[in-house]
């Protein structure tokens, strides 16, 4: 059973579809890389995913379970934690309380989850949290084995998030997502951005976090880079799958065709 | 002397328009949210300690510790069943349901109440005072001014101190990030006006122990709290208790003058401000 997968997943902004039946998949320990040219889509599959855009349930599946129609929150506690597209760091918190707050609503049930479960059961509904169980958020990550990971980071730990330079605060954007402990982590453009020696820094910690249980899914527009990296390559155009295989047996004129739709 | 005497009572007034003005300037912080309902929710709250002071006969300070879960609660289930359906990128539904909601609170009031004016006795509290040199100050004034100190270090303890604080800002940065880290907005956005509400019950105290209320005073308490918030800065408590203090000063010295000028005086006072300071004396990210 793979860890992850999408059936027929399709997203739409209103009138405009973005993804016409898009599957993919991400077995355990596995790295899996997205890319395609801008617009793609890539970034809406991350966005649903994770439950920012909301799908028909049977769209997708994580550990067996459909979770395509769970809002984010739930999904997250599911142990499915995102970096994304432009880092986001919250600019009133602190890096460090940007990191924490990564791992404060990790699995389980908190107080509010109780009561809210408690009011929408009494007002006839579902049961919001039921599906976010066997998820614990407990693991290798913490605020010690981030600044072990990012050691800038904890010299700027007192610093507001958007006060560092475009690297670190990439940095506190995948710390962040790893102090849930998820076992996917999905990345959106890591890179972008970036001078070449910030983005070897970050690419480096890739296998470290592997190491300790997550499996990826990295969208990045870096071919060389993602075929550096991953086990298997996907790639969108205009919201549909045009290429799947393992880097080694993919050549570039495949990824041309993908990429830009045409033969070269 | 009398002068300086007139401007400590201004003061103390202010701590009062601070109070009113503390969960309005929470919630908008935290949501975006004007709720145009909040003096009438103050007055609601009123008549909430006046119905448990009248069937329990305790006194108005145990009242409110009693009503504050019931506030509390009402603020939960309000912001969850009503509110958070009217967020979103237009800001002209939680401007027409709260206008709403306003209306059906007083016509609420006066249905449950009448339209009598009412007024909560606290006995010999109420005329206590102390005396500092030439400066008389009544014992109630004081406990609503240290209630707002107090009610300002509470929620900035909470705000800059707590995981639910955190919460709080990040949802208030960015919804849909801070629902990535595994939290709910729509039950951060609950958790805030129901804590707004707590506030709501400490000013409804004062508001119905230091003054005659009826159901129709609630948006008169709002101009005030407006006032104090927009003067202070959006987004900034400590602020929010200087625009207070400078409108409560205005009209204790505008009354002094003339008893007419009283309530003018604030709102003149208010418009200089504005016209010196578009943004308040202490914008948030200044
Ligand atoms: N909020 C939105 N509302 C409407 N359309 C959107 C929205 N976000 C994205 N789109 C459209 O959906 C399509 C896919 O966008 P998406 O952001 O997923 O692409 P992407 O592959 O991530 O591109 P990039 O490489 O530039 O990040 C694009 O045509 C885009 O214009
Ligand atoms: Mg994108």
């Amino acid at each position: 059973m793979a860890l992850l997968e999408t059936h027929g997943l399709t997203a739409r902004y209103g009138d405009f579809q973005a993804l016409f039946g898009v599957d993919i998949a991400l077995e355990p320990g596995e790295t899996v890389a997205i890319i395609g040219a801008n617009g793609a889509g890539k970034t809406t599959l991350m966005r649903s995913i994770t439950g920012v855009l909301n799908n028909d349930a049977a769209q997708i599946r994580h550990r067996g379970v459909e979770i395509g129609h769970l809002q984010a929150d739930t999904i997250m506690k599911r142990g499915i934690a995102m970096v994304p597209e432009g880092r986001r760091l919250f600019p009133s918190l602190t890096v460090e309380e940007n990191l924490i707050i990564g791992g404060q609503h990790k699995g389980g049930r908190d107080l509010g989850d109780r009561i809210d479960s408690f009011l929408c059961r009494l007002l006839g509904g579902p049961d919001p949290m039921e599906l976010a169980a066997g998820h614990d958020g407990s693991g290798y990550w913490s605020l010690d084995t981030v600044y072990d990971l990012f050691p800038i980071l904890k010299e700027r730990r007192h610093s507001p998030g958007t006060a560092l330079s475009g690297g670190q605060q990439q940095m506190v954007a995948i710390g962040r997502a790893l102090m849930s402990n998820p076992d996917i982590l999905l990345c959106d453009e890591i890179s972008l951005g970036l001078a070449p020696v910030v983005i070897k820094d970050i690419y480096q910690a890739l296998p470290r976090i592997k190491e300790n249980g997550a499996s990826l899914i990295v969208v990045e527009q870096d071919i060389g880079q993602a075929l550096k990296i991953a086990d298997r390559v996907y790639c969108l155009m205009e919201g549909r799958v045009t290429l799947e295989g393992r880097p080694s047996e993919i050549t570039r004129d495949d990824i041309h065709a993908a990429y830009f739709g045409e033969t070269a | 002397m009398i002068w300086i005497d007139t401007i400590v009572q201004g003061i103390l007034l202010g701590g009062l328009y601070a109070l009113f003005a503390a969960g309005l300037s929470l919630v908008f912080g935290i949501m975006r949210l004007v709720n145009l309902a909040h003096g009438d929710l103050i007055v609601l709250g009123s008549y909430v300690i006046l119905f448990v002071v009248s069937a329990l006969g305790i006194n108005p300070f145990l009242a409110a510790a009693l009503a504050a879960p019931v506030m509390f609660l009402l603020g939960w289930v309000l912001q969850k069943l009503v509110l958070n359906r009217t967020l979103g990128e237009d800001i002209l539904p939680p401007l027409l349901v709260t206008f709403g909601l306003s209306i059906v609170i007083q016509n609420g009031l006066l249905e449950g109440f009448s339209a009598d004016s009412q007024r909560m006795s606290l006995g010999a509290l109420e005329t206590a005072s102390v005396s500092l040199g030439p400066i008389t100050m009544g014992v109630m004034p004081l406990m609503t001014f240290a209630s707002a100190i107090l009610v300002i270090v509470a929620l900035n303890q909470l705000f800059y101190r707590t995981a639910i604080g955190r919460a709080f800002r990040a949802t208030s940065d960015d919804a849909t990030t801070a629902s990535l880290m595994g939290i709910r907005p729509d039950r951060v956005f609950a958790s805030a006006t129901a804590i707004a509400m707590l506030v709501v019950t400490i000013a409804a105290l004062y508001l119905g122990t230091r003054a005659n209320f009826d159901p129709s005073i609630g948006p008169a308490r709002l101009i005030y709290a407006f006032e104090a918030v927009i003067i202070g800065g959006l987004g900034s408590l400590w602020g929010t208790l200087i625009g207070g203090i400078i409108i409560g000063v205005a009209q204790t010295l505008g009354a002094a003058i003339n008893p007419e000028w009283q309530i003018l005086a604030g709102h003149v006072a208010f418009l200089i401000v504005l016209l010196v300071r578009p943004r308040g004396l202490f914008p948030k990210g200044a």
